[in-house]
C-alpha cells in the first residue's frame, strides 16, 4: 500500500463501460460444441492439452494436476493477455476453466509452483471473426481485465487463509513461506484495491505510514511478528482481522469494472509501486521479501498492459513494440535474482543490481505513462 | 509549441520577443562566445564550436555523467538526436519536447517536466562529451562499433599522487555540462534529458554547482573559490584568439578527425577541508596560494592581472601560482570553468564543500596532466584539498543547424 487512491473520481465512467460489455461479448459468442471439455494433464513439467486445433467459439478445459506442486493453468492471446486462467489448483486436484476464444493463435501453458512464464503449447482457433469497434475493444479490454481481477482475487482468499492458519497455530516458518505468496496475488491487482480507501491501508499499511489513532494492522503487522519481534503467540486477531478485511476488499473488487483509462494508469501506479517501494526495500522491510512484490507488480502491470493490447495495437503500434521490447528487459533483469521458486531476499543484493533494476522499470514505465493518452485517442 | 516566457506579464514580454528574434539570427552565425546581452537572455545552440565552453561562465552548473545501458547503437544514435532538438528548444528558452509542460493531452504525462514555467532562457548552455568508456568498456568491449575512433588523446588519465578517487562518482560514457544564470533553469535542463534518455542511458552521477570560479571572457570580474581567494586570475579567455586555437581547440591533424573544432574536459571533484584552511593564518594562505588575498594580486605585485615574478623572493618555491604557471610547463594552459559546490555537510560536523574543477583543452595528456602531476607532488594546498572523483571526455564540435545532432561526425 502507499498512497491515497487516486482512481475514485473515474469510478463512475468505468460504469458507463461495463454497462456496454454484455453486449458486446454476447455478440461473439458462438456455440462451439466442441465435443465435451478438453483434458489437461498438468505435471512439474508437462502440460498436455488434448485438443489444440479448435473451432471458435466457447471450451472448457478440464484441468487435472498429476505433479507433486501446486498449479496454474492460463490461456494467452498474443503478448501474454489472459484469457482465463485457474489458480491454485492442488496436487491431486481437477478443476475446470470456460473461456471464449475467437479465431486466431493462443497459448496455453501450465505454472507448476505458480512461478515464470510456464509449460507452453500452442492453440490454434479457426473460425469467423466480426471487427470490434473502438468501443467495443475498450469494452472487451475491461472485460478481460475484469476476468483477470477475479482469477486472482480467488487465490489471493485461499493464500491469506493458509497464511493465517499457520500464523495462528503458531507455525512461524510455514507462515513465513507463505507470507509472499499470498502477497503475490494481492501485489498484482494492487490498482484495483487502492479504490478501496480505508481497507487498502488496514491490509497492507506500512507502521511508519500510519496517522495517529490508527492501529497497525495487515500483512505488515504480521511480518513484523514474524520476523522482528518472532512472537506470534498474540497474532491471532490481527491475523483474523486480515483475512476478513482480504474477503471485504475481493467482494468489492470483483464488482468492480475499472475503465480503460484505470486500466492505464493501473499498469504505471504498479511501476510507481516497484520503484518507490521494492528498489528500496521499504515494501517488507522485515522479512526482505521485496523481489516477490516486485515480481507480483510486474506481472499485474503486464495483465493489465495485455487487456489494452487490441486497443493499443490498433493506436499506436510502434509503443506496443517498445512495451514488448522493454517488458522483457525488465523481466529477463528480475530473473537474473530467482532462487528455486521463488526470489533472492532484498538484503542479498548489490547496489549495482539494484540499480540495474532501477533502469529497467524507468525504461518501462515511461513508455507505459503514454498508454492512457493513446487509450483515450479517437 | 509552447513558449515558457508566455507566462510572464507584459512588461517582461517585450524582451522575451527580442530574445526570441536573437536566438533565430544566432541560428546562422557561428558565434556561440557571444555573451548573452542579459543574464535572462538565450545563447546560440549553433555554431562551429559547442557553445559551454568559451561563453562567458554562468553563475550555475549541473553537471551529469551518464553510462549508456542500450546495447543499440541505433538506439544511442536516436537519443543523440532526441536530445540534441530538445537542447536546441531549451536553450532558446523553450519546453523539452512539442507540447510543453502544460499543452498536451490531459491523460499523458507532459513532455516538459515544468519547472521552468516562466523562466527565461537564462544563459543556459548544454555541452556534451564522450567518454573512453563509450568507445571500449574496462573490460574491452567495443559495444557501438566505435573502438577504432577513440581518439589517443582520449586515453585515461594515469593515477596521480594522492588521488582519492571513488569510482561511482568518476568517468563514465557520456557528460552533459548544463550551465545557466538560473539554478533551476540548468537542472531542469538535465531533468529532462535524463527523462529523454531512459532505458538507453542512465545517470552515473551528477553534481550541482552554485557559484562559478572562473571568468572565461575578459568582460567578467574575477570570482572567488571557497578557500576565499580569486580563482582563474589567468586563464584562458574568449578573446585570446589564436592562442585558443593552440591551447583549446582540436586542430585538424590532431588525431580523430570528428573531434576537430572539438576540445577535451577534464573534470575533478575536489573535497576542500574548509575548517582547517580557515585556522591557517592570512599570510600562510597567501604564500600557498602565491596571491594576495584581497585584490589577487601576484604576491610582489599590486594588482590581480599583474604576471606573476616567478624570480621573486616573495613567490615560495612551491606557491600554487608558480606551480600552475604555463612557464613551469612549457607553456601549457586550460579554459577552467569551475564551480563551489556544497553537497550538504558530512555528518562529522562540517560541510561537504569544495570545488568543482572542469578544464577544456586540446590535449589533456600535454596540458591538464602533466600540471597536475607537478601539484599533486608538491602544492602545498594538497594538506586541504582531496580529489575524489575525475573525469575525461570528448567534447565534438559544435551543432551546426537545425538537421546536424550532437556527435553526428562520430557516428557518420
Amino acid at each position: 500500500m502507499t498512497r491515497v487512491n487516486r482512481l475514485t473520481a473515474l469510478a463512475a465512467a468505468s460504469l458507463v463501460v461495463g454497462a456496454g460489455l454484455a453486449g458486446c461479448s454476447s455478440d461473439d459468442k458462438k456455440d462451439a460444441k466442441a465435443g465435451g471439455p478438453i483434458a489437461v494433464t498438468a505435471t512439474d513439467k508437462e502440460c498436455k492439452v488434448a485438443k489444440t486445433e479448435l473451432a471458435s467459439g466457447t471450451h472448457t478445459f478440464a484441468i487435472q494436476n498429476s505433479g507433486s506442486k501446486v498449479t496454474e493453468f492460463y490461456v494467452y492471446a498474443t503478448g501474454d493477455r489472459v484469457i482465463g486462467e485457474v489458480e491454485n489448483i492442488a496436487p491431486g486436484l481437477k478443476r475446470e476453466l470456460i473461456v471464449e476464444l475467437a479465431a486466431g493463435s493462443y497459448e496455453a501453458a501450465c505454472k507448476p509452483g505458480m512461478i515464470g512464464s510456464g509449460v507452453r503449447s500452442t492453440l490454434k482457433v479457426t473460425g469467423e471473426n466480426k471487427p470490434l469497434t473502438d468501443d467495443a475493444a475498450l469494452a472487451a479490454a475491461t472485460a478481460s481485465y475484469q476476468k483477470y481481477v477475479q482469477s486472482q482475487t480467488g487465490a489471493l482468499i485461499t493464500k491469506t487463509g493458509e497464511f493465517v492458519d499457520a500464523v495462528k497455530a503458531g507455525d512461524a516458518e510455514k507462515a513465513k513461506a507463505l507470507f509472499p505468496i499470498a502477497r503475490t496475488y494481492w501485489e498484482r491487482i494492487e490498482p484495483v484495491a487502492e479504490i478501496f480507501g480505508d481497507l487498502d491501508p488496514a491490509i497492507d499499511g506500512r507502521e511508519d505510514a500510519l496517522e495517529p489513532g490508527q492501529e497497525f494492522t495487515g500483512f505488515h503487522k504480521l511480518e513484523k511478528d514474524l520476523w522482528d519481534t518472532k512472537d506470534i503467540s498474540k497474532s491471532g486477531p490481527v491475523a483474523d482481522k486480515l483475512l476478513a478485511d482480504v474477503k471485504l476488499i475481493v467482494a468489492k473488487a470483483n464488482s468492480e469494472v475499472l475503465s480503460p483509462v484505470q486500466l492505464a494508469n493501473g499498469a504505471k501506479e504498479l511501476l510507481d509501486e516497484v520503484a518507490t517501494g521494492k528498489i528500496t526495500g521499504e515494501e517488507d522491510r522485515y522479512s526482505h521479501t521485496d523481489l516477490w512484490d516486485f515480481a507480483a507488480n510486474l506481472e499485474g502491470s503486464k495483465a493489465a498492459i495485455a487487456a489494452l493490447r487490441p486497443v493499443l495495437e490498433k493506436k499506436d503500434a510502434a509503443l506496443v513494440k517498445t512495451l514488448d521490447e522493454q517488458f522483457a528487459a525488465a523481466e529477463a533483469a528480475l530473473n537474473k535474482h530467482r532462487d528455486g521458486d521463488g526470489w533472492k531476499f532484498h538484503d542479498k543484493l548489490s547496489k549495482d543490481d539494484l540499480k540495474t533494476l532501477s533502469d529497467a522499470i524507468n525504461a518501462l514505465a515511461e513508455p507505459i505513462s503514454k498508454v492512457a493518452a493513446v487509450v483515450v485517442k479517437k | 509549441m509552447t513558449r515558457r516566457r508566455t507566462v510572464l506579464g507584459a512588461a517582461s514580454l517585450g524582451i522575451a520577443g527580442v530574445a526570441i528574434g536573437a536566438v533565430a539570427g544566432d541560428m546562422a552565425s557561428d558565434s556561440p562566445s557571444v555573451a548573452a546581452a542579459s543574464t535572462s537572455d538565450p545563447v546560440a545552440f549553433h555554431g562551429e564550436h559547442q557553445a559551454g565552453i568559451v561563453t562567458p561562465a554562468q553563475d550555475r552548473l549541473h553537471f551529469a555523467s551518464f553510462d549508456v545501458i542500450t546495447k543499440k547503437r541505433s538506439d544511442l544514435v536516436d537519443l543523440m538526436k532526441d536530445w540534441t532538438n530538445a537542447a536546441r528548444r531549451m536553450t532558446a528558452g523553450r519546453d523539452a519536447g512539442q507540447y510543453g509542460a502544460t499543452g498536451g493531452p490531459g491523460e499523458a504525462p507532459p513532455d516538459d517536466t515544468g519547472e521552468a514555467l516562466g523562466l527565461p532562457p537564462a544563459g543556459l548552455t548544454l555541452t556534451i562529451g564522450f567518454g573512453g568508456t563509450l568507445f571500449r568498456t574496462a573490460d574491452g568491449v567495443d559495444r557501438f562499433g566505435l573502438a577504432d575512433r577513440r581518439p589517443a588523446a582520449l586515453a585515461d588519465i594515469p593515477r596521480l599522487p594522492g588521488d582519492a578517487l571513488e569510482a561511482a562518482i568518476s568517468g563514465g560514457d557520456i557528460c552533459v555540462q548544463a550551465c545557466s544564470y538560473d539554478p533551476q533553469v540548468a537542472v531542469h535542463a538535465i531533468r529532462n534529458l535524463a527523462r529523454i534518455g531512459f532505458g538507453k542511458v542512465t545517470i552515473r552521477w551528477s553534481q550541482l554547482g552554485f557559484g562559478r570560479t572562473s571568468s572565461t571572457s575578459t568582460t567578467q570580474a574575477t570570482p572567488r573559490n571557497l578557500m576565499g581567494f580569486k580563482d582563474g586570475t589567468r586563464n584562458l579567455k574568449a578573446e585570446d584568439g589564436k592562442v585558443l586555437a593552440e591551447q583549446l581547440w582540436v586542430q585538424p591533424g590532431d588525431g580523430a578527425a570528428w573531434m576537430t573544432g572539438g576540445s577535451y574536459v577534464v573534470t575533478r571533484r575536489i573535497r576542500m577541508h574548509i575548517e582547517t584552511w580557515d585556522r591557517t593564518s592570512l599570510d600562510e594562505q597567501e604564500q600557498i596560494i602565491g596571491r594576495h588575498k584581497g585584490n589577487g594580486a601576484p604576491l610582489g605585485k599590486r594588482a590581480e592581472f599583474d604576471e606573476p615574478d616567478l624570480a621573486a623572493k616573495d613567490m615560495a618555491e612551491d606557491a600554487h601560482v608558480r606551480l600552475a604557471h604555463p612557464d613551469s610547463h612549457g607553456g601549457a594552459q586550460l579554459l577552467r570553468r569551475g564551480y563551489n559546490f556544497v553537497d550538504g555537510s558530512d555528518g562529522l560536523g562540517r560541510l561537504n564543500a569544495g570545488l568543482f574543477f572542469i578544464a577544456y583543452q586540446r590535449d589533456a595528456h600535454k596540458q591538464f596532466v602533466p600540471v597536475q602531476r607537478l601539484l599533486a607532488q608538491k602544492d602545498t594546498l594538497n594538506e586541504y584539498i582531496k580529489h575524489t572523483s575525475s573525469g575525461l571526455f570528448a567534447c565534438p564540435p559544435g551543432v551546426r543547424d537545425d538537421k546536424d545532432y550532437w556527435g553526428s561526425a562520430l557516428f557518420a
